[in-house]
């Protein structure tokens, strides 16, 4: 086999943010070592430093093993993200028979779909073709009681979870000129690392500068925090330019763009989570809460990502 | 030859019991909530409410594995001995301690209560179901069987533990033959005991209300 430079940009990037991983490893180690095991903040931090090794060994393998390891890697994803969401949404045993299909059908034939670059499909299959069909399948079970929220509610799951995120291995089939097809893994790598540090860093300025709350009550996010996070993420994008088609100007506003959108989306399933009364959406990854809880910012992130390179770079 | 073979089918109610588990967890994402108990070594009997045949693999499987060896669950003889693969999964993987609920069928030595009783003393933690049958109703919990006081009053000294199975209904409605993939979660509250002077009903109200009390608040959306 033989190293293509994708292959081995990929690998410098693994460890550059393998040295990074493990200086927070090391500065949570020497934390441990002055305050002992049992302060919860630290403990905590260190149970997120272990699912983030846990998070880029995964990706980095997935992205090494190139489109099937992308496509089955988020398909997963969506799966665990689609279950947090519709176990808290509302359903009868009319619904049972859409709901099977929505996991067993839908999920993997829009993977199927992204996966053979059919794009006209699966920009489609879930806002029309699922849009329309579930419903049917459950208006003919035949319980009227509360059948719009039932059937709004499980769309909305199905947008979110499973469309949204498979916009992620979707940036693989972009078109972009002067750009080969094979580094559409170095895109990916750039959009999950540049919305993530954003997420980290309005988390960590939010808590040193944070003033004023965005949703009072709803989420502890503040403006100061998002503006630094978003500020940082364009920083980041900006170094990052070489992973891109873009300028690095360019680079800069895109990062921007996708960190903000993400933050948003963060805030809309804070309002979810409090609408159902939980603050976590599962505990599938230790430390964070569950997959959507990880990945609310891309997963609104990445169809923007994916239409404004649509219609700025193709 | 019959020691012979005990050894491998030892290994193989081993090897099933772990594939279960394993399933359970990838369909459901079963969690434990220890809401009144920590999961420790203790002489428990953990009682749940019953809608599904999922049920008691659902608990089982949120067990961490050391005490999963220790825990029984009293299970029907007509159900488990059904056929030959029913009867090794019940008696073998789960290590269900069997009970006949029909009087006409039992054979003439069969007390069931017996047969608890006995578990108990050899130490085994157990799980059951006092509802008796699997609850098709609209309504929480159906009245709860005398099993549960009688368990509670011959052996003071064991913790009863209501443990609140969530979301089984959805996961698996009867008539349905696929289950869906929702999260299950599985609530573990504080232990009763029957009291000095309690009478049999007022126990049976006093213990259905602790388990109904671990059920998610909040109207059913």
């Amino acid at each position: 086999m033989t190293v293509t430079s994708t292959t081995a940009e990929l690998l410098w990037l693994f460890i550059a943010t393998c040295g990074l991983m493990t200086a927070l490893t090391f500065f949570g180690e020497v934390l441990r070592a002055r305050a002992g095991h049992d302060n919860p903040v630290i403990e905590t931090f260190m149970t997120r430093v272990r699912s983030w090794w846990g998070m880029v060994i995964l990706l980095t393998l997935a992205l090494i093993a190139g489109k099937i390891g992308i496509v089955v890697l988020f398909a997963f994803t969506s799966f665990a993200a689609l279950r947090e969401f519709l176990t808290l949404t509302s359903k009868r045993k009319a619904d049972h028979l859409s709901l099977a299909l929505a996991f067993f059908v839908i999920l993997p034939l829009q993977y199927l779909f992204v996966g053979m670059g059919w794009q006209t499909l699966y920009s489609v299959f879930i806002p029309v073709y699922a849009f329309l069909l579930l419903p049917v399948v459950s208006a003919l079970r035949g319980n009227p009681d509360r059948f719009l929220v039932r059937v709004a509610e499980t769309q909305w799951a199905l947008m979110i979870a499973v469309f949204c995120m498979s916009h992620v291995p979707a940036l693989l089939s972009m078109q972009v000129d002067g750009y080969p097809a094979d580094r559409g893994v170095l895109l990916i790598a750039f959009l999950i690392m540049v919305v993530q540090f954003g997420d980290l860093l309005d988390f960590f300025f939010g808590r040193r500068i944070g003033r004023k709350r965005i949703i009072e009550g709803i989420s502890a996010k503040t403006w100061e925090g998002m503006a630094c996070g978003v500020i940082c993420a364009a920083l980041i994008g900006g170094l990052l330019a070489w992973m891109t088609p873009f300028s690095i100007l360019g680079a800069a506003l895109m990062a921007g763009l996708a960190s903000l959108v993400g933050m948003f989306g963060n805030l809309v399933f804070a309002a979810v989570k409090r609408d159902r009364g939980v603050k976590d959406w599962s505990h599938l990854i230790p430390g964070q809460g569950g997959f959507m809880d990880q990945f609310d910012s891309v997963i609104f992130a990445a169809p923007i990502f994916y239409h404004v390179i649509n219609l700025i770079y193709v | 030859m019959k020691t012979l073979l005990a050894l491998p089918r030892r290994l193989a109610a081993k090897i099933v019991g772990l594939a279960i588990s394993l399933l359970v967890r990838f369909l459901t994402a079963v969690r434990p909530d220890w809401r009144g108990i920590e999961p420790v070594h203790r002489q428990r009997v953990y009682y749940a409410n019953h809608v599904s045949n999922a049920d008691m693999p659902m608990i089982w499987s949120v067990l961490p594995p050391n005490m999963r060896r220790t825990v029984r669950p009293v299970a029907a003889a007509d159900y488990w001995l059904k056929n030959k693969l029913r009867a090794f999964v019940g008696p073998e993987v789960f290590n269900c301690v069997l009970v006949d609920r029909r009087p006409e069928a039992r054979a003439e030595n069969h007390d069931p209560m017996q047969n608890i009783l006995d578990a108990l003393d050899d130490g085994s933690s157990l799980i059951i179901f006092p509802e008796g049958n699997r609850n098709m109703t609209e309504d929480p919990l159906l009245p709860f069987k005398a099993g549960l006081y009688n368990m509670g009053r011959a052996r003071p000294q064991v913790d009863l533990v209501p443990t609140w199975i969530a979301n089984v209904t959805d996961i698996m409605p009867k008539g349905e033959v696929i289950p869906l993939p929702l999260i299950c979660t599985v609530t573990f509250g504080a232990p009763i005991h029957v009291g000095a002077d309690e009478d049999k009903d007022a126990f049976l109200a006093r213990a259905a209300d602790a388990l109904a009390d671990l059920a998610p608040k909040g109207e059913r959306l």
